[in-house]
């Protein structure tokens, strides 16, 4: 019982961060209707800088994480202006293939920054652990970072889309964006402010992945990526809730897949759990079905 | 009548570009023209972009042609790839190894009947879903046949094959061994084959679109409700655009799979299923032609940059990036489209006059 | 497959208030459509409720109502893209309950779109094949292989495909782009493709939307003449009510969802009901 305690807060501290990275993808693909291949591969970034301002710089472990935030919304804001923008008129796919063509460059620029050879990336969080049922479950204090960063950006993330201005128009630019833009919307600034806050959720996303899992390298991100990916999918993509649940269900379907079927096939398994979800309900868990118009 | 002829002649310049590049390759490997010979790492690649042809030219059947959008084709190389290796290891211990075509073909087609069976099965499921859901599904199918193929352990006893999941300690050589993937491995692929493969994918290809099936594929593809209305049968074109698109896949595999002595599953990842699918944008969706020398060009690609070795995946970045941007851009989207119909419109009043 | 009439034809003096909108016409023959009850709900919405029409063979109905009345929601109902919540609908008397839009159209039901739906990327001839996609048949190995079939089965294609296409007079545009024909032309182009199928009620959602009223006139004429060439009932939607009282012999007035009126041309115009629907109530005073 214990031991299938263990299991299941380890799957919902795995699970909070791909619903951290799932957040990204989801806003991304609500407002600009792209799969944001790339996505993944912020992450990665994101623990490398945190990685060099903690070993090289020596700063604390705070600061490191916010200079990843600050590296990686600048980042965001720089690929969608350069890469995406330019193709807002251009089918689905070319602009697929090019995030996907970004997620090679940054893989290779970090490849040639930072080499192959893994990182060992040293935990942001230096508190001990916590200790329940006199000592028989261990909770480590990544687990719990992970978890209340994943409820406090859920929160703030619902506070920011439903109450503040920028989060109205986001909102309103997924919904249609040309009448957005009569409404005097900059549909373009929107777009980079949510490129922006994906990124920057990427970077939190990268520290949380790397302080409970430390090998660092530049394929870091890619699996993560697609996991989340499937996450939002699952959740219902567009939707932060659902993106939210999605991810912390995955988390929990791939921990306990792979304790209790096995280890080789615990990604199957949540491949498979994601198909069976959308053959029930064929737009994800809190999804929408659109009508066709005919 | 006259847009048959039309139709016919663009088939038969992708036919003669195939011929052609074939006898130019053969030419060079024979190195009968000083001067003009081919380096030993291209040779190597030759088995490579015939396999990479077989399988752009097949997705594109799948997203060009019936227009869903597949991030799994390599789960079907694999597939593929591994009955191929199976059936050819079986078969050349039955035959000898005198009769290496035959166990190849055999091969081949073995691969492709396995593929094809994993491609109804997928299908079933996938093709009820629509856009990007459809795409994340197959891409999930893609990452759950590499995983399975990682616990999978085969190994011929005798002359009867046994066959383990997630068990090494099966009597008999393992033939497929698990994470490790198929070991010693006969290198049967022949470069002659893949050119035939590759004549036989476009020939499979280019019949069906120009045939009643291929026209109701590509009417749901534009319209699915209006083909529905015409009474076409959604649900069976897609499935035989699919299923057709993973045999061929198959066969491509079975291919790549019997040119190597060690095949991991690892070899069919994800990043190999995008890889062929940049082939398929890049070429043009939809266009076949184009399919084939943007995989060509992408697999020689890295070979000739491997002088820059280390920059060599980044400038392939860079390219892919600039490409798109700038096939996509509108001002110069529109300088073509005023230069090519001149070019095209002066292309057939020369053909009307010598008439 | 298509079943024995449950219904023939009936010689009673009375005559049967089932057979047509304009209950003279048609007495002796099964009706093509007979829609029992129909309705459908989006969310809460009754968007078409109690519809009952019946349409004889050989009969032009139109289907006309305000914006939003829900008369194009009757034709994906009639088609099957929509399922009824309630009702029934009896194609050549076989109910078409539990069948898509597929299985709708072999009994003969076919139909054009209010917005165009053409296969905009292919040829015009193409366009009228994919039509003819269940006339005539070759598998999909005899097409891959180059079977006899092929060459016969595209043989024939080519000259129906040429016929269908004479009825309009567009042999010539048979290897244009269909996505690139002026807009009438489309419109023909769709009525073209749907006559494919070898229907025997042909539903056109505004065939003169966008049409200048000379295109208007001739599309009038050849709508008569598909009937009496091709011998097949014809509902329309049209706003254009020159057309809708040039050549419908029976109209249904749809309004929020319900049918409000029916009745020949002449009926309807003097309807008072009708005239409510479109124009407002006259003040009382």
């Amino acid at each position: 019982m214990t031991l299938f305690l263990s299991y299941l807060i380890n799957g919902i501290s795995l699970g909070s961060v791909y619903a951290i990275i799932a957040l990204g993808y989801t806003m991304v693909y609500g407002i600009a209707k792209m799969l944001n291949f790339a996505h993944g591969d912020v992450i990665m970034i994101g623990a490398y800088i945190s990685f060099c301002a903690t070993q090289y710089l020596g700063m604390p472990a705070l600061v490191s994480v916010l200079m990843a935030m600050v590296v990686c919304t600048a980042l965001g804001i720089v690929i969608e202006g350069l890469a995406y923008k330019p193709l807002r008129q251009a089918p689905s796919l070319a602009v697929l293939i090019t995030a996907i063509g970004v997620s090679y460059f940054l893989q290779n620029v970090a490849l040639l920054i930072w080499g192959t050879n893994p990182k060992s990336f040293t935990s942001v969080v230096s508190f001990g652990s916590l200790s329940l049922l006199g000592g028989k479950l261990l909770i480590s204090s990544e687990t719990i970072v992970t978890i209340l960063a994943n409820i406090v950006i859920m929160i703030a993330l619902t506070q920011f889309t439903g109450k503040t201005k920028i989060g109205k128009a986001m909102r309103a630019v997924s919904e249609d964006k040309g009448a957005a833009e009569l409404m005097g919307i900059n549909v373009n600034a929107t777009i980079s402010m949510t490129f922006a806050i994906g990124s920057a959720l990427a970077a939190i996303a990268g520290v949380l992945l790397c302080s409970a899992y430390p090998t660092l390298q530049p394929t870091t991100g890619s699996m993560p990526g697609i996991k989340a990916f499937t996450a939002a999918v699952f959740g219902g993509i567009g939707s932060i809730p659902g993106a939210m649940i999605g991810g912390v269900l995955l988390g929990i379907i791939e921990i306990l897949g792979k304790a209790y079927v096995s280890t080789e096939l615990g990604d199957a398994f949540v491949f498979a759990v994601l198909i069976l979800v959308l053959l029930v309900k064929p737009s994800g868990l809190l999804g929408k079905t659109v009508r066709e118009k005919v | 009548m006259k847009k048959s002829n039309k139709k016919l002649t663009s088939n038969l310049i992708t036919y003669g570009i195939v011929v052609v590049a074939f006898l130019l390759c053969q030419l060079a490997i024979s190195g009968v023209i000083d001067g003009f010979s081919m380096s030993r790492s291209l040779k190597g690649q030759l088995i490579p972009i015939c396999v990479y042809i077989v399988m752009a030219v097949s997705l594109n059947l799948t997203v060009g042609i019936s227009g869903e959008l597949s991030l799994g084709h390599a789960g079907f190389m694999s597939v593929g790839a591994f009955s191929g290796i199976v059936a050819a290891m079986w078969l050349s211990k039955g035959m000898g190894n005198e009769n290496e075509l035959l166990c190849l073909v055999l091969a081949i087609i073995v691969g492709g009947i396995c593929a094809g069976i994993a491609g109804v099965i997928i299908g079933i499921p996938v093709l009820r879903l629509r856009g990007d859901y459809l795409a994340i599904v197959t891409l999930a199918f893609g990452e759950i046949i590499r995983n399975v193929l990682n616990c999978l352990y085969i190994s011929l006893d005798g002359s009867s094959l046994h066959l383990a999941f997630n068990n090494p300690n099966i009597p008999g050589k393992l033939l497929v061994n698990g994470p490790a993937g198929a070991t010693g491995v006969s290198k049967f692929s022949t470069f002659g084959m893949g050119f035939v493969l590759v004549l036989f994918t476009l020939f499979v290809v280019l019949n069906l679109i120009n045939s009643r099936s291929g026209r109701a594929i590509m009417a749901i593809r534009d319209s699915r409700i209006a083909a529905e209305s015409v009474g076409i049968n959604i649900t069976k074109y897609k499935m035989m655009a699919f299923v057709t698109s993973a045999v061929l896949a198959g066969m491509a595999g079975a291919l790549y799979g019997l040119n190597f002595s060690t095949v991991t599953a690892s070899k069919f990842k994800f990043d190999t299923s995008i890889l062929v699918l940049v082939f398929v944008v890049l070429g043009g969706i939809g266009n076949i032609r184009g399919s084939i020398i943007a995989a060509t060009l992408l697999t020689v690609l890295p070979e000739l940059l491997r002088a820059f070795s280390t920059y060599r995946m980044l400038i392939y970045a860079i390219v892919l990036i600039l490409v798109m941007l700038a096939t996509n851009n509108p001002t110069l989207r529109s300088a073509v489209d005023r230069i090519v119909p001149r070019l095209r419109k002066s292309a057939a009043r020369k053909e009307s006059d010598q008439a | 497959m298509t079943q024995k009439p449950k219904r023939q034809s009936t010689t009673k003096m009375v005559p049967a208030p089932s057979h047509g909108i304009v209950p003279e016409r048609d007495v002796n023959s099964r009706p093509v459509l007979e829609a029992r009850n129909l309705g459908i709900d989006f969310g809460g919405l009754h968007a078409v409720e109690d519809f009952n029409l019946i349409i004889g063979k050989t009969e032009i109905a139109g289907l006309i109502g305000p914006n939003g009345a829900g008369k194009t929601t009757v034709f994906n109902l009639l088609t099957k893209v929509y399922q009824p919540t309630m009702g029934t609908i009896l194609l050549n008397g076989r109910d078409t309950a539990g069948m898509n839009t597929m299985q709708a159209n072999k009994l003969g039901i076919a139909r054009t779109f209010q917005n165009i739906r053409l296969f905009g990327n292919m040829s015009v001839e193409d366009n009228v094949r994919i039509g003819l996609h269940n006339q005539v048949r070759y598998g999909m190995f005899s097409g891959i292989f180059r079977l006899p079939a092929y060459w016969e089965g595209e043989r024939k294609q080519h000259e129906r495909a040429m016929d269908l296409l004479s009825i309009f007079d567009m042999q010539d545009l048979a290897g244009h782009q269909a996505g690139s024909l002026p807009y009438g032309a489309q419109r023909r182009l769709e009525i073209v493709r749907a006559l494919a199928t070898n229907p025997s009620l042909l539903l056109l959602d505004e065939p003169a939307a966008g049409m200048n009223p000379h295109e208007t006139e001739e599309l009038m004429e050849n709508i008569t003449k598909i009937r009496d060439q091709f011998k097949i009932a014809i509902l329309l939607i049209e706003h254009d009510m020159s057309l809708v009282m040039g050549i419908c012999e029976g109209i249904c007035v749809l309004n929020y969802g319900r049918i409000i009126a029916k009745g020949t041309a002449e009926e309807i115009q003097n309807n008072p009901v009708v005239i409510e629907a479109y124009l407002g109530k006259r003040k009382e005073n």
